[in-house]
């Protein structure tokens, strides 16, 4: 720590706190002392204080966007979240304090307990290390750097000051600066030439080594001529006392690269979940992202591409569910920067019990990328008439030789398909479950088996008592 | 003694506030094969789904029983598991649900003792190769862009698969080329041999292969005429209008 800012500290009523039973946690509140501390703490390189003071400033002066679910987003009170946790040995939460619908929820999906301890936020363990040893060793083998962003910005700090922040600058709205001045955790996947890992990797058994924030990190680097698929999260409900999730997503696909990004997320009914996701392809280079979102009070999560290379080609397949008081403003963006350049969107959602979603998506060609193709389709699933769906559609074609087409679709489950169903032995509720799963099955044939099957569980859960 | 499965005492229903049926009497036994024919409209297929417990209809007057129990207390999947079946004119479809996990479900959900793992796929081959169906039919969505003929087939697949007691046909016959109809009314006739049917057709030629216990003639939601095989082919002989004259 450096003199000067031991001496800020020593005033500073936002300090270190409780360091008897080995958590380091800052109060709630930020400021920029706060940044500087955060990144004192995890002793990093300069370059990177410098980064997050900038990105303080630029957050602490952006306004509030002003599209969107204005009236949630305003609601968010920045000076009641605590921005830096690390917890050693002994975690914050108690698993008493864990609502019992969420307890319930694990139960009901067949997770165990150790896991459940961990997904209620209570313990940051309930992989065995032998497997992540495993897992970890087959990687290194192949020159596969997976970490932890701390970690890999201590052990590979050159590689992480080269891209960080490249894709997602930290001006590019007011959550990624947030994001980019207080990040924590998340992770850095380097995949060499040429080098195809088989099985997804999974974000969660580097969870073992450290606790996830809510503020993290992930930059993927998919070095020419690779293929890697990076899974991510998982279908139970993340219990979070904490409610602003705000993450942010790098990912660069080099030459001939391919890179897919797996999400399943089930937050809590009291987050904020503010993602910005995005991806750089270079020439004949694949993005996919899968993403799948569930749950929290409001999610703004629109992945990105950005189709650099010619020949590049983008995917995004999503899913939302919006419940009860929920509202997922999901979408995807692509921009065909280069020739011949395609895409496909796919966007699937749900709202029951008065949830809103909304398909926001952007679809750019610029005026000399000439001869790309791109497919867009959004079908919204209405359960009930207090439920609601919108589509924001931006289109920006700059010439007359790109080839787009634009679908969407809302719809309702009809009298006819529960009767039939119901028809055959199915209840109400289990009919339900079914046509649901059925429509969110175009995402779900995507996802690792255990995934689908979680999410298919979960969704026949959600459907449960969901109609007179 | 006669088992009796389904009778339908004095059924009056509306559908959205129209009266459709006016007073039907009907009563199956088990091994029955009944046969109702009429025109467009005159009532047949509100029947079949009214027993099968549709939501839109209404009933104003009269009951139905099966095995001698009120259905009204029952709900539709409730009457399903009760071992009650309706083949759909109009089969709905499942979009992204395939065609073998939703067999696989609703066997569970209806038989008693359902069959488990190779012994259901055993079932599940053998019912298919009867209905020459292809095997590719499992990994399809329900019902969605199928054909015709194609929705017909899975109908009849879920009849052999869910040996009901009740079988309710609503114009099973519609959209099929005659190759088709005889697999159909194969399959029919295996599942007859144990059950109560109730076939709802315009036509003779599913009753040829299928060969009906009773005939019922319906005319503006009434069982105008009962009789045996020879009604049926009189009725396509001759058209309805010598049943109004002497109604």
């Amino acid at each position: 720590m450096t003199e000067e800012s031991q001496e800020i500290i020593g005033d500073y009523r936002y300090g270190f706190h409780d360091p008897e039973n080995s958590t380091i946690r800052f109060d709630k509140g930020l400021s920029e002392q706060v940044v500087r501390d955060i990144s004192e703490l995890k002793n990093e390189p300069e370059w990177m204080t410098d980064i997050r003071v900038k990105a303080y400033r630029h957050f602490a002066e952006r306004v509030m966007p002003e599209w969107g679910n204005c009236s949630l987003l305003n609601m968010i009170d920045f000076e009641s979240i605590t921005y830096f946790l690390r917890s050693s040995n002994k975690t914050e939460n108690s698993w008493d304090d864990v609502p019992d619908d969420i307890k319930n929820t694990f139960d009901r999906l067949g997770i165990p307990e150790a896991e459940q301890k961990w997904l209620g936020g209570v313990t940051a363990q309930y992989e065995s290390e032998a497997v992540y040893h495993s897992i970890r060793e087959d990687l290194e083998e192949q020159g596969v750097i997976f970490l932890d962003m701390d970690s890999g910005l201590k052990e590979y700090p050159e590689i992480i000051k080269k891209y960080f922040g490249t894709v997602i600058p930290y001006s590019d709205n007011k959550f990624s600066a947030l994001n980019t001045a207080v990040w924590s955790g998340g992770s850095f996947l380097y995949i060499p030439k040429g080098v195809s890992v088989e099985m997804p990797v999974q974000a969660y058994f580097r969870i073992n080594a450290k606790n996830m924030g809510q503020f993290e990190r992930t930059l993927i680097i998919a070095d020419e001529g690779s293929t890697v698929h990076y899974v991510e999260g998982c279908t139970a409900p993340s219990y979070s006392t904490d409610s602003l999730h705000s993450a942010v997503v790098e990912l660069i696909a080099m030459e001939g690269a391919k890179i897919r990004y797996s999400t399943v997320q089930n937050w809590s009914s009291n987050v904020y979940n503010l993602v910005t996701k995005r991806a750089v392809a270079h020439k004949n280079a694949t993005i996919e992202w899968v993403d799948g979102n569930i749950g929290s009070k409001l999610t703004m999560k629109y992945p990105s591409v950005l189709l650099k290379g010619e020949g590049a080609h983008a995917e995004v397949i999503s899913v939302a569910y919006a419940g009860e008081g929920q509202h997922q403003d999901t979408g995807a963006k692509v921009h065909h920067l280069a020739s011949n350049t395609t895409s496909n969107i796919l966007s699937k959602s749900i709202s029951k019990n008065g949830g809103r979603s909304s398909y926001r998506g952007l679809l750019q060609v610029t005026p000399k990328s000439t001869g790309c193709r791109s497919k867009v389709v959004c079908d919204a699933l209405i359960l009930d008439e207090d439920s609601r769906s919108d589509t924001y559609p931006t289109m920006e074609i700059g010439n007359s030789t790109s080839d787009l087409e634009h679908e969407a679709s809302v719809s309702k489950v009809s009298s006819d398909q529960l009767f039939y169903l119901m028809s055959r032995g199915f209840t109400e509720d289990e009919a339900m479950g079914l046509i649901v799963n059925g429509f969110f099955e175009p995402f779900t044939r995507e996802l690792p088996m255990e995934y689908a099957v979680e999410l298919n569980k979960l969704l026949e859960l959600e459907m449960e008592g969901s109609i007179g | 003694m006669a088992d009796e499965i389904l009778r339908v005492e004095n059924l009056h229903v509306n559908v959205e506030g129209t009266p459709i049926l006016k007073g039907v009497n009907l009563t199956i036994n088990r091994g029955e094969i009944h046969a109702i024919m009429g025109r467009n409209g005159a009532g047949k297929s509100t029947l079949a789904n009214v027993v099968m417990g549709h939501p839109a209809y209404e009933i104003t007057q009269g009951s139905i029983f099966y095995q001698g129990q009120p259905l009204e207390e029952l709900a539709v999947f409730e009457r399903a598991r009760a071992g009650m079946f309706l083949s759909f004119q109009y089969p709905a479809s499942i979009p992204g649900v395939q065609v073998g996990t939703f067999l696989k479900k609703s066997v569970s959900s209806v038989r008693e003792n359902p069959p488990k793992g190779r012994e259901f796929r055993k079932e599940l081959t053998a019912a298919m190769e009867q209905l020459s169906m292809d095997k590719s039919f499992l990994s399809r969505y329900v019902n969605d862009g199928f054909s015709g003929g194609e929705k017909k087939r899975l109908e009849i697949l879920q009849m052999l698969l869910l040996q009901p007691n009740l079988a309710l046909l609503d114009e099973t016959d519609s959209g099929l080329d005659i190759d088709a109809l005889r697999i159909v009314a194969q399959g029919i006739n295996q599942v007859a041999q144990d059950s109560a049917c109730l076939i709802i057709t315009h036509y003779q030629r599913l009753l040829d292969l299928v060969k009906p216990d009773f005939v019922h003639a319906m005319i503006d939601g009434v069982i105008i005429r009962t009789g045996g095989p020879e009604l049926a082919l009189r009725l396509e002989d001759q058209g309805y209008d010598w049943l109004d004259v002497t109604a």
